[in-house]
């Protein structure tokens, strides 16, 4: 795609001892939606307020469209912070809080008016100018807060899991109503979530974050498909992960059997994690499979059941199928070589 | 916002303001001049313990001591009634309570002056009944009156903000369990006020062992007290040593009333007066 | 019965409260110099008052000295609360205790021990001395009434301030100030009251001819009774009740959970 508008680089926080960053490097370009995903703690928001100025990294740089701004002062950075619960200037309007960041810049009266009717247009919410924002409901504040920090034209928008504290059904429509917003307005959006179902549904990149770390950067399609390690793996979606062992090139025991596989490159017996998919596993009859077991359980989750099939070492598989197999059936697991994916052990996490 | 240095003026200010001045009262204390050379000495504390002195401290105590019982056998029912059921209109009785309090330290006492004095209004009055008249100005009564006048919300309020928080249906379930009104009392009640009370106890008896208005405008002006023996010191006298060994005295005394005061309340839920 | 007994105990309890303060009040329009008798009604005493240099000079000083030191002191305990709210546990709790000292010392303690500071340093005792001492047990009162409302407040609202491109003071003056104004404006009408109201700190600090009203009072009144004090009562107990009407009503009004204040 384009080019880089930020640069992360080396960049580690220390907070009176614990390591809440620990060496973040990372390329953002122009005009993508890229979120930061992982779970609670793992420094997204240390990573997202270092970008917004509200904290200095121990050490490290952040460099934007090529200038070192790692000791710029917020007020000064190109770029606007929508909060996770919204911060609005309760004693203003909607009006008002819109046109903060206007009024500062000594904006023209007719022109702040302009600005803001078109954000509040943007945003769906006209007609609410006079409106105090201690009579609005969640939503609608999650949507001021996004008009008074898109008001001022940043190239970057930086949102700390702005749809936190919405219901399900509010949270869908914003999910498409921001990815709408970022393709019309053509700006860098950097997100944060720990849901990672909202991050596969609206990024164009993906960060996952562990412990401090970057674990993997790339589409949801790369990330879904080819997680990196077994924590990628696990995060993203339910998976299966078990213990296995590298024999040679393209063969792997685990569960007690050898199978065919695609990954080459591991040491002869060294141990690995093996993670399969719910949805590559195939039920088939049990005399079909060297890797037999019993269902254990099978609950229809609206498109697929989920299964649980107990194998000969107890280990239980999950399966997920449109078709299904009755409770204590015994049957074969089917898995094609290609959707054995084998992954190095971290020991780090 | 991690400005913790604009605090830093306030934390100054306050070190010379606070911490230094105490400090200066412990040197004093501690030391002694005589012909130019000042010396570390225990002399000042000893000079306390000798009679004259050991009985002032002891009147305090014992005048604040009686005023604290006094405020708490009139201040507890009034707390009860306060808190009851049967009261509508609570808290413009509890403003009313508290507004005489607004009322400048000084001339509240100063009020009782006028009452008490020997051509005052209560004489007057007695006069007017054919009664004989009372020396009541510049006696003990006359301080522990101004004392209970003075303290009295300060237990009242406590207490009040405590059993107002108790839940009634311990009350209700007591009653149902077969106990008679004594009973709830006793066993319900007043174990649960205990914070209040004690908050209550220390409010009075602190202010009541430091003061030297009500002793001296009451009292009379050779009446002595811990607070007047220090105001001579400094105000009269100019032994600041000896009145700076009397003030670590009141200190201790203080921390040591609030320490036991402390171990009866244990969870910390004093009332505070509201 | 039992509610009886327990109205007639309540009127009891509130004629001894009252009778005094408002014998005071009715003896200031006694024409009689006697506490006793009525001698009918007269505003002589007040007339008397507003002529006596002393007392509209000690006046003047009460006024002053409250009006300034609750002004500095509401400045330098708004600024303190703010940092104050933003510091890290341990130093914060010692910053506190710090805070409450003053409030839970003994007032004749706190008046001697600053007396002696001053003298130490060779400050001429005065106004500059009273004023001093005025401001020391107002700030923490200005603290105790502004953290409730820093506690209040959004954490991220100064930082979205800043995102806006707001400098750190214009943040401070158009976003965290009328937040925490209500706390302000109480701290400063309580330091104000706590001011025009002392007594013990004020006779320990002050001198060469500096008095406030309740110093001159308590010269009056140590010399015996005079109808002028009881005029001059009345008049502050009327401010007085005036100005903790007004913060009773904001602090109920404004928080739920600030800290109701009351003068001792
Ligand atoms: N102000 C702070 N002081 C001390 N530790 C902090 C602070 N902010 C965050 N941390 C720590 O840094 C780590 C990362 O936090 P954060 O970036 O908020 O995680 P996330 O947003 O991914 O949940 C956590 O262990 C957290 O406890
Ligand atoms: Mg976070």
């Amino acid at each position: 795609m384009s080019k880089h508008i930020i640069e992360l680089v080396d960049l580690v926080k220390d907070y009176d001892g614990t390591e809440a960053l620990k060496g973040i490097n990372l390329y953002i370009r122009q005009n993508e939606f890229i979120t930061f995903l992982g779970p609670s703690g793992c420094g997204k928001t240390t990573t997202l307020r270092l970008i917004g100025g509200f904290e200095k990294p121990t050490s490290g740089k952040i460099i934007f469209e090529g200038v070192d701004i790692t000791d710029m002062p917020p007020y000064k950075r190109k770029v606007n912070t929508v909060f996770q619960k919204y911060a609005l200037f309760p004693h203003m309007n909607v009006f008002e809080n819109i046109a903060f960041g206007l009024r500062i810049k000594k904006t023209d009266k007719k022109v702040i008016s302009e600005k803001v009717s078109r954000m509040l247009k943007l945003v769906n919410l006209e007609g609410f100018e006079k409106r105090s924002v201690d009579s609005l409901s969640g939503g609608q504040q999650q949507r001021v807060a996004i008009a008074r920090a898109l008001v001022n034209e940043p190239e970057v928008l930086l949102l700390d899991e702005p749809l936190g504290a919405l219901d399900l059904k509010l949270r869908k429509e914003m999910q498409l109503e921001l990815k709408r917003m970022q393709q019309q307005l053509g700006i860098t959006f950097i997100y944060v979530t720990h849901d990672q179902e909202e991050a596969l549904t609206m990024s164009d990149t993906i960060v996952v974050m562990q412990n401090g770390t970057i674990q993997q950067i790339g589409t949801p399609e790369d990330i879904y498909n080819e997680p990196k390690n077994a924590f990628v793996a696990d995060f993203i979606g339910e998976s299966n992960i078990i213990d296995g062992v590298m024999l040679r090139d393209y063969r792997v025991r685990f569960a007690g059997h050898e199978f065919d596989c695609v990954d080459k490159g591991f040491g002869i017996n060294e141990d690995v994690d093996v993670v399969i998919r719910p949805e590559d596993i195939r039920l088939v009859p049990r005399d079909e499979s060297p890797l037999q077991g019993t269902v254990k359980s099978v609950i229809f989750k609206g498109v697929h059941y989920e299964m649980q099939v107990d194998d000969h070492n107890g280990y239980g598989w999950i399966v997920h199928s449109t078709s299904m197999e009755p409770e204590n059936t015994d049957v074969g697991l089917q898995i094609s070589p290609q959707d054995i994916q084998i992954m190095k052990k971290v020991s780090a996490i | 916002m991690k400005k913790g240095w604009i605090s830093y003026p306030y934390i100054l200010w306050m070190i010379i303001f606070t911490i230094v001045p105490l400090l200066l009262v412990m040197y004093y204390g501690f030391t002694k001049t005589e012909n130019g050379t000042t010396v570390l000495t225990p002399d000042n504390f000893i000079r306390v313990m000798e009679p004259t002195y050991l009985k002032v401290l002891w009147r305090s105590v014992l005048l604040a001591l009686v005023s604290t019982v006094v405020c708490f056998i009139i201040g507890y029912p009034v707390a009860m009634i306060l808190a009851g059921r049967d009261i509508s209109r609570k808290s413009t009785l509890v403003l009313l309570f508290v507004i005489p309090m607004w009322m400048n330290f000084l001339l509240r006492t100063y009020a009782w002056m006028t009452l008490l004095d020997r051509k005052g209004l209560i004489n007057t009055l007695l006069g007017a009944l054919g009664l004989p008249q009372l020396n009541l100005l510049y006696t003990d009564f006359a301080v522990i009156l101004g004392m209970v006048y003075n303290f009295l919300p300060f237990m009242v309020l406590p207490i009040y903000s405590v059993l107002r928080k108790i839940d009634r249906s311990l009350i209700e379930a007591a009653e149902d369990l077969g106990s008679d009104t004594v009973t709830v009392f006793r066993k319900v009640i007043f174990p649960l006020s205990l914070p209040g009370v004690v908050s209550g106890i220390t409010m009075v008896f602190m202010p009541a062992v430091t003061t030297f208005i009500i002793s001296k405008l009451l009292g009379g002006s050779q009446y002595m007290l811990i607070g007047n023996l220090i105001e001579d010191q400094f105000m009269r006298v100019y032994d600041w040593n000896f009145g700076s060994a009397v003030s670590i005295i009141m200190m201790l005394l203080i921390l040591l009333s609030m320490g036991v005061m402390a171990r009866y309340d244990k969870e910390g839920t004093g009332g505070g007066l509201f | 019965m039992k509610k009886a007994f327990g109205r007639f105990y309540l009127v009891l309890i509130f004629a001894f409260l009252y009778a005094p303060v408002l014998t005071l009040i009715v003896f200031s329009f006694n024409d009689s110099r006697s506490r006793g008798n009525w001698g009918g009604f007269t505003l002589k005493w007040y007339s008397a008052l507003f002529r006596d240099r002393h007392v509209l000079s000690s006046l003047y000083y009460t006024l002053t000295i409250a009006l300034l030191s609750a002004l500095i002191a509401t400045v330098a305990g708004t600024a303190a609360a703010i940092g104050i709210h933003n510091m890290k546990k341990i130093l914060k709790s010692f910053v506190m205790n710090l805070t409450y000292l003053p409030v839970i010392s003994p007032d004749i303690v706190t008046g001697i021990s600053l007396m002696i500071l001053f003298v130490f340093v060779r400050l001429n005792l005065g106004f500059t001395t009273l004023l001093l001492a005025h401001i020391t047990f107002n700030i923490p009162y200005v603290i105790l009434s502004v953290l409730p409302k820093l506690k209040q407040l959004n954490k991220h609202m100064y930082e979205a301030a800043l995102d806006l491109g707001a400098k750190p003071l214009y943040a401070f003056f158009r976003v965290i100030l009328p937040e925490i104004m209500p706390g302000v404006v109480t701290g400063f009408l309580l330091a104000f009251t706590l001011s025009l109201d002392d007594f013990i700190i004020s006779f320990f600090t002050t001198g060469s001819g500096v008095s406030t009203l309740s110093i001159t009072i308590y010269s009056m009144a140590r010399l015996g009774i005079n109808p002028k004090i009881n005029a001059l009562s009345t008049l502050m107990f009327i401010v007085v009740l005036a100005l903790l009407l007004i913060v009773n009503k904001r602090s109920s009004a404004n928080s739920k959970n600030g800290t109701a204040v009351m003068n001792i």
